[in-house]
């Protein structure tokens, strides 16, 4: 039970960072299908600081490890933000079809991370054809033990952002004017509102986010990662989670505690007795989250209202 | 004159676009705490110059004053900083925001970048209470009046100390009272030393409101007048360039086979949960016009949708020529000889994103004049095209391939008129078919739909503005709450007994 609950907790905490990445994104007006590139891309930067940088976990202190934690966390950002400004040129600047755009980068961000990992490999050691990277040391810098339970403290980050986002969405001047662009942005225009640098920012805030989720999904994993496998489509799960969530950070929150303890389930069943009993083989398991998404979403993506202007280039001149 | 102090000068400003000069050399003095208005037909640059003005557009030549000293105005921020406010023709409005929110959008009180809204609020209500704009600040724009939200965006303009205020069409969107209160609220405005521009070209509304007109005509400026020196039809001949009949003439008619049989019908509401019309029955005869009066909201749009096949009916049946087409669909109403002139113009009469030429074929893209095999045969869409546009009179940048939001109000509704009238239909239901036009293009689409009639056709008029029924229609059937409730001649009736009709206060048996 333990393990479920760390397990849910991680996941939800992946979905929420993501999923509020492409809200934030959404509510500028831009439609975000890139967050998966996004998140590998993220997830790339943190692991390649976790392996480059020297770490001795027997060594660490309190302030060692933070130091570890904060540059893991920054370099997924920077990397994260890095790569979301593809989206950002393309579709603010150049007006191009976003969903295109979007999902260019989901091919192109898996593939990228396998090439980089496999010729780093390759270049260290001429028979090492893999696109692994271990991180078993330095992972541990920022996780805490209770008994048995794993805290990651990038679980606790997603929490803190949840509550930054809640306020910066809805009670200051930038929320305002950001969620008026992707509403209406001849009326943020006609006011004065730069539609182009709201937009900008909030693609880049999707960036933020999606390499955090990016660099805390891949945490998951005992001490190495497989980017050939990407991150196994949380970004499309993270998007059903912001629709579900009707682009609300609260609701979206609830959304991705649901979710994850449905992905959580896959990774635990063998170890409840009531589940393992029922002999159900653990591919159905895995396959939950996004069999649930597809029932959930065919039901209450009708009524979650999408921000009106997403998916439209700013056009001065339209009327 | 030369020492006479103006709030806002516009002078020789000159404005292309690809395929048109939408502003040639105009000079536009406004005096302040004056109403003026600017008048002028759909696509004589109106507009354009106040989006000049606005920065929204940069001229290509032409300078502004603002009190006697040159100004450049490079985008909207620079014309609030001036002092100038829009309301916009199309409300620019977030629906899903509280008034509150729309209007401190953009110059948001804040303290470290958080909203200070108590703040705006006292300010608002202050603002709402001095110039009598009751509105209530916590409530969603989706949810309220089209009234409220213009009442919104007059807040906007006053949140943000303006001195000049421009209204781009105002009252193309409201209902008669709601009209009467706009101009009540524009004479406060005024009199409190705040400079309006009133953009219309509906000669009562300048001539009840107004101090001073200054007319465009096709993008040139003609002059401008004092309204308390002048007629309508002098404003009428400078807008249009000749004299314009306001009056509509026409033979009696003289109606005879039924075209259209409606039986007993009823629709539901989508707004609530009673009929919207309610046992409705009455014939159009060819060779005649009926009109269905009422005020806006009694049930005409739902009695139109379920004429025209975009609702399903609860009961009854609709007969045209004979045959039952209670439950036919679109196109074979269609094709049978029913056209469709819409209320919405946007929602149901265009594809906004389609070129013209297309949207002029809509219903007939179909028929071997226009597809051979399945292949479009543009060369006879753009021929077709060609001669709607010329002979209806559709201005655009760029003739057939203008695409159809690019175009301006008036010009859309024309380009849809000329579509469904030159089908040459059996029975022509048009709602609100002058909506939004000028005094000439309105003259020239009542001489339409009278030489329909003559040629032998019914047609069903659908009206709110009470002179168009009077002056239209041969009979006139009155719904009030979903339910017909007289039944009159225009010979012998007054304005005032169909006023009675339509406010409920009168009714008669029709059978």
């Amino acid at each position: 039970m333990v393990l479920l609950l760390q397990y849910t907790l991680i996941f939800a905490a992946v979905l929420l960072l993501v999923a509020l990445g492409g809200c934030f994104t959404e509510h500028s007006g831009v439609i975000n299908i890139g967050l998966e590139g996004i998140m590998v891309m993220g997830a790339l930067g943190g692991a390649l600081v976790m392996r480059f940088l020297p770490y001795d976990a027997s060594a660490a202190t309190l302030a060692t490890r933070f130091g570890m934690f904060g540059l893991v966390a920054l370099a997924s950002v920077a990397v994260g933000m890095l790569y979301s400004l593809l989206l950002a040129v393309a579709s603010i600047n150049f007006k191009a079809d976003q969903t295109i755009v979007g999902t260019a980068m989901n091919l192109l961000g898996t593939a990228a991370a396998t090439v980089i990992v496999k010729s780093m490999n390759t270049a260290a050691n001429p028979d090492d054809h893999s696109s692994e990277i271990q991180y078993g040391g330095p992972k541990s810098a920022f996780i805490s033990k209770f008994g048995t339970f794993e805290l990651n403290w990038f679980v606790i980050l997603a929490a803190v952002l949840l509550v930054v986002s809640i306020i910066v969405l809805y009670k200051t001047r930038f929320g305002l004017r950001l969620r008026a662009c992707g509403e209406h942005p001849q009326a943020a225009d006609s006011v004065g509102i730069n539609v182009f640098k709201m937009r900008y920012a909030g693609v880049l805030i999707s960036g933020f986010l999606g390499g955090l989720g990016g660099i805390t999904y891949i945490t998951v994993g005992v001490s190495l990662w497989k980017f050939e496998n990407g991150v196994a489509g949380f970004g499309f799960l993270a998007l059903a989670v912001m629709i579900f969530g009707a682009w609300d950070p609260i609701k979206i929150a609830g959304a991705a505690i649901l979710f994850g303890l449905f992905r959580a389930l896959g990774n635990v069943h063998a170890g409840i007795p009531f589940l393992a009993s029922m002999e159900i083989p653990p591919a159905v398991y895995n396959m939950l989250p996004y069999i649930v998404s597809l029932i959930v979403l065919a039901f209450t993506s009708k009524k979650s209202r999408a921000p009106k202007a997403e998916g439209i280039p700013y056009d001065k001149g339209q009327r | 004159m030369s020492n006479e102090h103006y709030a806002i000068e516009m002078l020789h400003i000159t404005k292309r676009f690809p395929g048109i000069v939408a502003n040639d050399d105009i000079t536009l003095q406004l005096k302040p705490g004056e109403i003026h208005a600017l008048l002028g037909e759909n696509g004589a640059g109106k507009s354009t110059l106040m989006s000049v003005l606005f920065g929204l557009y940069q001229p290509e030549e032409g300078i502004i004053k603002k009190d006697g000293v040159e100004v450049t105005i490079r985008n909207p921020n620079d014309a609030t900083a001036l002092h100038i406010g829009m309301v916009h023709q199309h409300f620019k409005l977030v629906e899903c925001f509280s008034v509150l929110d729309n209007i401190i959008l953009g110059i948001e009180p804040t303290k470290a970048g958080f909203l200070r809204k108590a703040e705006a609020r006292e300010k608002v209500m202050a603002l709402s209470e001095k110039y009598g704009l009751h509105v209530d600040p916590d409530a969603l724009i989706e949810d309220i009046t089209v009234g409220m939200q213009q009442r919104t965006e007059i807040l906007k303009m006053l949140y943000r100390d303006n001195e000049i205020l421009i209204f781009d069409e105002p009252t193309a969107v409201l209902t008669p009272q709601e009209i009467d209160e706009l101009m009540e609220i524009m004479r406060g405005l005024a009199r409190e030393g705040k400079s309006i521009l009133f953009i219309s070209h509906k000669l009562n509304e300048i001539m009840s409101v107004a101090d001073r007109c200054s007319v465009l005509r096709k993008g040139k400026y003609i002059g401008t007048v004092e309204v308390a020196n002048t007629t309508k039809e002098e404003l009428s001949r400078m807008m249009v360039g000749r004299d314009v009949e306001f009056v509509v003439h026409k033979d009696p008619a003289q109606p005879t086979d039924v075209v259209l049989d409606v039986e007993d019908i009823t629709v539901a509401s989508k707004m609530h949960s009673n009929n919207a019309v309610k046992n409705v029955s009455f014939k159009v005869r060819r060779g005649e016009i009926v009109c269905i009066a009422g005020i806006d909201g009694n049930g005409q749009t739902e009695l139109v949708y379920g004429l025209t096949g975009l609702e399903p009916l609860k009961s009854g049946k609709v007969i045209m020529n004979g045959e039952d087409i209670t439950k036919a669909p679109i196109r074979k109403r269609s094709v049978m000889g029913m056209s469709h002139i819409p209320e919405d113009r946007h929602k149901h009469g265009l594809v906004l994103d389609y070129p013209l030429e297309y949207n002029l074929v809509l219903q007939r893209y179909f028929e071997p004049e226009f597809t051979k095999c399945g292949f479009l045969r543009k060369a006879n869409i753009r021929s077709y095209a060609e001669r709607l546009i010329e002979q209806y009179d559709v201005r655009s940048g760029q003739g057939p391939i203008t695409m159809a939001r690019s175009m301006s109000g008036g010009n859309q509704q024309k380009a849809i008129v000329a579509r469904e009238i030159d089908k040459n239909p059996e029975l022509l239901i048009a709602v609100q078919p002058t909506r939004g036009l000028d005094v000439g293009a309105i003259e020239y689409i009542h001489k339409q739909i009278v030489a329909h009639r003559d040629s032998g056709k019914a047609v069903l008029l659908v009206s709110l503005e009470l002179e168009e029924v009077m002056s239209l229609s041969d009979r006139i059937l009155v719904m009030y709450e979903g339910e017909i409730v007289g039944e009159l001649d225009p010979k012998t009736t007054t304005v005032e007994e169909l006023g009675l009709y339509m406010a409920g206060a009168k009714r008669m048996e029709v059978q």
